[in-house]
């Protein structure tokens, strides 16, 4: 695969809610293809950084350079047309649609997308569920709805929020096979995590969040060299 | 003669079909109310001013320009749809980081100026519209006349808020609305262009009002008034139906007008105030109205 062509590269990023400031100049990259945990502690700005890239937080500063493009003063929707698909960690099913209409909702984006028969193939639950409403579905069905949603948006690069939280482990086990196959289908992915030995398998790097700021990088290799330094910022 | 209660039957049936008429008007006008505080969030107090200004086009498009019922009832609404855009644009947009009551001040505000331009314009006094002449006269059905017009505004109004209906519930440009309607932000994540819909949402509630205003010019006098004697009533069916409810506001807007029509009958003094009774009744029992969902 193509590691080395950086898809995603995030310099000095400031975000603000109203007038609190979360992120205090965030740097970091991603490479095509790669797959990258952001691990830290609640608080930490995890979740806001993914939400930055989105224009999902109030004003942003610094640069989000996306596939070569700058994305810091576009609006939301041009952000995500660029194929940028994003799994909330509440999951965002929408009650007023039922499951087929949650999972068709975004737009499609170039032709990378699934078709419906591929996803109902990989998730058959969601198949015969289909007309139910979307917040009906059980929690591990609402999830496997929402990676499904992005997939058929044929986003490249998947911002995916804490999805094995609140799950049994069975289905953070099929979760995890189903990032393992996007990995190997070339998608580039950004995994915000609590649960390290989720994330430890799957992340080719993974970036420590500290008081909105990046505070340390460790590669899939030093995993087990910085043991001492993963203890200190997330008590694993 | 036939009777019911000692009411003889054609008065009974002439007041249904009135309360049905009326219903009618309550149920497209609370409709374009109900998509449009889905998704802006705003009470739009406008709404009566936007159904006489469609009436009032109607009229001046017939005496100016020669451009009859028929072509007005296309292009009237369009006229109405653009203007609520442009509201939108210049105006309620910056609004919607703000409390509700901004909207509800602003759309308030900008019915007195609409009103009141109008009033100035062309007095209080009513302007006479002609039925189209393919809709002059009636059916007689043994029991009582229909006149052709009456029965045109009851089907008009009943496949604009059906095929609405459709529209936002059963078609993908619907779901998006939902969508957008329920969780903005997170819609928009999704690369839908939320904010363009929710500038069309507002043009077509407008023109739903400017739809309503045609179809009333007939049976009604024109007159800047006719709004703001209306909307109060039609307020009441929102509150009654539930905010934001797309079938709780056609079915409540109908009824309502049925039961106003049979009060009128019973007791006609009541006819003006029952619907507030009711209001005030549904409030009690259930405060988020008929068709709402409690939050």
């Amino acid at each position: 695969m193509n590691a080395s062509v950086e898809y995603l590269r995030i310099r000095d990023l400031h975000a603000f809610y109203g007038e609190s400031h979360i992120l205090h100049g965030v740097d970091l990259r991603v490479n095509r293809g790669e797959c990258v945990s952001l691990l830290g502690r609640n608080g930490a700005g995890r979740t806001s950084t993914l939400r930055a890239i989105l224009g999902l937080t109030g004003k942003r500063t610094g640069s989000i350079m996306l596939n070569g493009r700058e994305t810091i003063d576009m609006a939301t929707h041009r952000i995500a047309q660029l194929g940028v698909g994003y799994c909330p960690e509440e999951r965002g099913i929408y009650a007023s649609l039922s499951c087929e209409e949650n999972l068709l909702l975004p737009p499609q984006v170039g032709s990378r997308g699934m078709r419906l028969e591929e996803i109902y193939e990989m998730f058959p639950n969601l198949a015969e569920r289909r007309h139910s409403q979307g917040t009906r579905l059980s929690g591990g069905e609402q999830q496997m709805l929402a990676m499904a949603r992005i997939l058929w948006s044929g986003a490249h690069l998947l911002l995916l929020d804490e999805i094995s939280e609140g799950l049994a482990p069975v289905i953070v086990q099929q979760l995890g096979q189903v990032i393992g196959d996007l990995k190997s289908k070339g998608f580039t992915i950004i995994l915000v995590e609590q649960n390290f030995h989720f994330a430890a398998p799957l992340a080719d790097r993974m970036y420590i969040v500290e008081h909105g700021q990046i505070a340390a990088e460790i590669a899939q290799n030093e995993i087990d060299a910085k043991q001492e330094l993963l203890q200190d910022y997330l008590g694993v | 003669m036939t009777s019911f209660f000692d009411i003889p039957i054609q008065a009974l049936m002439g007041q249904l079909m009135l309360g049905l008429v009326n219903g009618s008007f309550y149920a497209i006008l609370s409709l374009g109310l109900a998509v449009i505080f889905g998704m802006l969030n705003i009470i739009n107090f406008a709404h009566g001013a936007l159904y006489m200004m469609g009436a009032f086009l109607a009229w001046m498009a017939l005496d100016y320009l020669g451009i009859g019922y028929w072509p007005a009832l296309i292009l009237v609404p369009l006229a109405i749809g653009v203007f609520g855009v442009l509201i939108e644009r210049t105006m309620l947009r910056w609004l919607y980081k703000l409390d509700h009551l901004y909207g509800l001040l602003l759309t308030f505000g900008l019915a007195l100026v609409i009103e009141g331009l109008f009033i100035n314009a062309y007095g209080v006094s009513g302007q006479p519209y002609q039925i189209p002449a393919e809709l002059a006269g009636g059916f007689n059905l043994g029991f009582m006349f229909l006149p052709y017009y009456r029965g045109w505004v009851i089907f008009a109004s009943l496949l604009v808020c059906f095929a609405t209906w459709y529209g936002i519930e059963k078609t993908r440009l619907g779901a998006y609305l939902r969508a957008a309607t329920e969780n903005p932000k997170l819609t928009q994540a999704f690369g839908i262009n939320v904010p363009i819909m929710v500038m069309l949402t507002y043009g077509f509630g407008a023109a739903l009002a400017g739809f309503a205003g045609v179809l009333a010019a007939p049976v009604i006098q024109v007159s800047p008034l006719m709004g703001s004697h209306l909307i109060i009533t039609v307020f009441a069916v929102v509150v009654i139906g539930g905010m934001g409810s797309i079938m709780g506001s056609i079915v409540t807007g109908l009824g309502l007008g049925v039961v106003e029509g049979i009060t009128n009958l019973v007791y006609p003094a009541a006819s003006n105030t029952v619907v507030f009774v009711i209001m005030a009744i549904v409030l009690m029992m259930r405060p988020a109205g008929l068709f709402g969902k409690e939050q």
